[in-house]
């Protein structure tokens, strides 16, 4: 039932368009203040399955999640998503769920009315709609930030599906949050999975990983160390890292 | 020097009887100074915003301008509408010397730089929050910068009122361009500066005690107005 409400309120873009993905990183460097932040990454995520993205801290994921975004500018190597290099046409067709989501200072409903607005739509139907989808159409009126960390992160993600993404990208979106709203994102990600949107999610969470993951990036100290499917990466991880990683051992 | 209690009770007296001349003066206050606001909004709050979410080579200069402008003192200001305003000056032939409407474009020009300095830094805090989060919308920049403003509206609110209390206090500029003519371009502060040189202390405080509670009771507003938003996490 939810599931045919969530389908129904993600639009399906323009078949015309040429194809987003595969996306692929060729040499890609992050350097700030003399540090590889990520240090020559060379990656190709094609469609279909979700990705994960996973390693400690300062692995260097959000990074690369905005580098492929085209929030951050690498200091050398290039971006392409479907061959062509990200442009504003390439990244609407894209969205982003941040680890602290920011929510705008205004009432649930208007959250998602502002990104329908960015394209011409003016729907309050179709609102309820998309938080009926995330289960938030009781809180239409209530203002944004009174919601509870789970609410928050749950309204985030519908907004970041109102406008329908091929892709949808999300940096650790439930880092903060106890089981059950872990649950109910996880849920809301593998419909949209299921509806065509490809996932690239980042998380540190190793059973989150193996919950969610089709294929796994595995990187640490801004290095790309491992990219395989996950079944085989969670049973015979190839890598020194990825091993240790997934035993529980401290990577260094 | 007559004693503050006796200046309270004319105080009182006055705005219990209504006073038609009190009444008058301080209309005409609230009217140029709202009207300054206004004004000054309309200019202020999208130079500010533009300011806070703009990065370009020298804006740490326009931004230290700007800042001084906060301070321009108010004599001098008038001083130069005088000069523009006077029928030596380059408008002179728009006769607005001496008229209310002289008086709101020197209050204006005191108070749209306060404004935007302000605008500027409560504008570029949210900005710095919705940054990434417009950037990975594509929210083109006039959207953003109404975004913003929307969004930040009841801590632009203090702005405005650091505006109004700049405006509806100062005297220096309204004296000039304004004349203090009865009737026409006499307002509070204008008044309490007549009455005191004329040696009329009970009635220049009673006035002065006026004006306070104007600009308390417009304060008043506002703080509750935004203790309001703050309560529903929109502040």
């Amino acid at each position: 039932m939810l599931e045919a409400r969530v389908a129904s309120a993600i639009v399906p873009v323009a078949g015309e368009l040429s194809p987003s993905l595969p996306v692929e990183a060729r040499g890609l460097v992050l350097e700030v203040a003399g540090q590889h932040l990520i240090d020559h990454i060379d990656l190709t995520i094609t469609a279909g399955t979700i990705t994960v993205l996973m390693g400690p801290n300062g692995a260097g994921k959000s990074l690369l999640l905005r580098l492929l975004h085209g929030l951050i500018e690498p200091t050398s190597g290039t971006v392409l998503w479907g061959g062509r290099t990200l442009d504003g046409s390439l990244r609407q067709r894209q969205a982003l769920v941040f680890q602290r989501p920011v929510l705008l200072r205004r009432s649930v409903a208007a959250n998602i009315a502002f990104v329908l607005g960015l394209r011409g739509i003016s729907d309050p139907t179709r609102c309820l709609e998309i938080l009926r989808g995330v289960d938030l159409e009781g809180h239409a009126r209530q203002p944004a930030r009174l919601l509870s960390g789970g609410e928050q992160q749950r309204l985030a993600l519908a907004r970041a599906l109102a406008l329908g993404p091929e892709v949808l990208l999300l940096d650790e979106p439930t880092a903060s949050l106890d089981p059950a709203s872990v649950a109910a994102i996880e849920g809301i990600v593998r419909r949209a999975h299921e509806g065509g949107t490809k996932i690239l999610f980042v998380t540190h969470d190793i059973g989150q990983a193996r919950r969610l993951a089709g294929d796994v990036v595995f990187l640490n100290r801004g290095r790309l160390v491992e990219h395989s499917p996950a079944r085989g990466f969670f049973t015979e991880p190839v890598s020194r890292e990825a091993q240790e990683y997934l035993a529980g051992r401290l990577v260094l | 020097m007559q004693d503050l209690g006796a200046a309270f009770r004319l105080a009182l007296t006055l705005v219990i009887s209504a006073d038609r001349d009190l009444v008058e003066i301080l209309l005409l206050s609230l009217r140029v100074s709202l009207t300054a606001v206004a004004i000054g909004l309309l200019i202020g709050l999208p130079l500010g915003t533009a300011l806070g979410i703009s990065r370009f080579p020298g804006r740490g200069l326009v931004l230290v301008v700007l800042n001084g402008l906060m301070g321009l003192p108010p004599v001098v200001v008038g001083l130069f509408v005088y000069l523009f305003l006077s029928n030596a000056g380059p408008f002179g032939w728009l006769q607005l010397l001496y008229t209310p409407t002289a008086m709101i474009i020197a209050q204006t020009i005191l108070i749209a730089p306060i404004i935007a300095a302000l605008s500027r830094q409560v504008t570029e805090d949210l900005h710095t929050e919705y940054a990434e989060l417009f950037r990975s919308l594509c929210v083109p920049v006039h959207r953003a910068v109404g975004t913003l403003l929307w969004d930040a509206r009841y801590g632009l609110l203090t702005v405005a009122l650091a505006g109004f209390g700049r405006a509806v206090a100062e005297v220096g500029a309204v004296i000039i361009v304004g004349g203090n003519i009865n009737h026409l371009t006499r307002v509070m502060t204008t008044a309490i500066a007549l009455e005191t040189s004329k040696g009329e202390l009970g009635l220049a405080l009673a006035l002065g005690l006026v004006l306070m509670g104007l600009a308390l009771t417009v304060n008043a507003l506002v703080m509750g107005l935004r203790g309001t938003a703050a309560r529903l996490s929109y502040a």
